[in-house]
């Protein structure tokens, strides 16, 4: 099993977005999903010999995330966001948490 | 403009004695281009032949030819020599006579597996401009990261503007951070502006030069080790990066961690094993598989 875990946390709390790249097929549907673009679809660069293509964080929000997850609202209990839901392998998980000490 | 740059590392090259590189089957390389960095490893059949570590320019094409012409340098073999090209790092997409662009986090795994063996299941590469904790499995295959990517504190970057802050030579901030009689509480800055402007602050209110780089290096332990706390750290542990030539920080995490670093010094006794082109040399490595596959599937 391999994790990808994009994000950061600071003083504010925890951004990160965890992709299970074994689960994930690159269908596209969490990028279609997701409204602010915050998701692309990548090579497996992790997986260069067989790995095909897989969801990725874009660059650009890797960053900020707890910005530019906002319109979904995860971090103040607005449920499962978009990408997570659209997914049908279960790949993603969301660890976005305004309050400390939550525990990945 | 005759002021020491006291931030400056060495940039170097080095050939490996004894091997000939007409007779190799498999010619393949490994480009990294970093944000404070540029790296190249040139391998013959799997194995480290030649490599070079210079600071990466403005453009990253440019590094990219410069540290991959001062590898070829004396070797008799020219780009032209070479298989199969993997670029890595933070400018991998700007490696011009690349074949393939791999992110660096797979490369840093699979060249501590080259450096350390199988048995290494955690890295901690610390970069020019970030951190990343890296859980690896026995073929060096990623199977977790993080990145610290938010600020500059903690990284090469950062260790840059203290060596140059307090004029002391870069190489020598591990060993001249010890020569304090206690060691003093971390920085509270994790910001490195701030933790600059925190340093000027104490020089100023008497404390030695040594005193505010122990002070410093301890504040960037603490930070990659709640990094790898995040990850989990399992053994063997090992650091890869330019800083992992830093004394003073790689015994202060250590000691924050309760764990040991796989054989720190490796590199001292063979520059093939240069923690900093651990990216490259996995680059290589993966330049190597690719070729390989490309070759037997016709
Ligand atoms: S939480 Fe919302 S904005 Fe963030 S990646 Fe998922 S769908 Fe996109
Ligand atoms: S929806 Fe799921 S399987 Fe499809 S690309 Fe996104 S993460 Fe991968």
């Amino acid at each position: 099993m391999m994790k990808a875990n994009y994000g950061y946390a600071d003083g504010s709390g925890q951004y990160y977005i965890t992709l299970d790249t074994d689960k994930c097929d690159g269908c596209g549907d969490c990028v279609r999903a997701c409204p602010a673009s915050v998701l692309e679809i990548v090579p497996n660069e992790f997986d260069i010999i067989d790995g095909g293509d897989i969801m990725s964080v874009r660059e650009e929000h890797r960053k900020k995330l707890k910005y530019s997850c906002a319109p979904c609202k995860p971090t103040t209990g607005g449920g499962e966001p978009p990408c997570v839901t659209a997914c049908p392998h279960g790949a993603i998980t969301h660890f976005l948490s305004s309050a400390k000490g939550q525990v990945m | 403009m005759a002021e020491k740059e006291f931030w400056r590392w060495p940039e170097y090259r080095h050939t490996t004695p004894g091997i000939n590189w007409r007779e190799g089957k498999v010619i393949s390389a490994g480009v990294d281009i970093g944000s404070v960095s540029s790296k190249t490893a040139i391998m013959v059949d799997g194995e480290m032949f030649a490599q070079s570590a210079m600071r990466t320019g403005s453009s990253s094409p440019d590094s990219a030819e410069r540290t991959m012409n001062w590898a070829l340098e004396d070797t008799g073999m020219t780009l032209k020599d070479i298989h199969y090209i993997v670029g890595t790092g933070y400018g991998r997409v700007n490696v011009p006579f690349a074949h393939k662009a791999i992110t660096e986090i797979a490369c840093h795994a699979r060249g501590a597996n080259y450096v350390w063996g199988p048995t290494v299941r955690t890295v901690l590469d610390m970069g020019g401009q970030d951190c990343k904790a890296i859980r690896c499995d026995e073929r060096g295959k990623v199977q977790n990261f993080l990145m610290n990517d938010k600020c500059a504190a903690g990284t090469g970057r950062g260790m840059e503007v203290f060596a140059d802050l307090l004029s002391v030579p870069i190489e020598e901030v591990g060993e001249l951070s010890f020569t304090v009689d206690e060691e003093p509480p971390p920085v509270s800055s994790t910001c490195v502006v701030f933790a600059k402007s925190e340093a000027v602050g104490m020089l100023r209110s008497g404390w030695s030069k040594e005193k505010v780089l122990a002070a410093y290096c301890r504040a960037m332990a603490h930070r990659v080790v709640d990094l790898l706390n995040r990850v989990g750290v399992e053994k063997d542990f090992v650091i890869t990066g330019g800083i992992a030539k830093n004394i003073g920080i790689v015994q202060r995490i250590e000691k924050e961690l309760g764990i040991k670093a796989l054989k720190p010094d490796k590199w001292r006794s063979d520059p093939r094993f240069d923690p900093m082109l651990a990216g490259a040399m996995g680059a290589a490595l993966f330049a190597k598989a690719l070729y390989e596959r490309s070759k037997g599937q016709g």
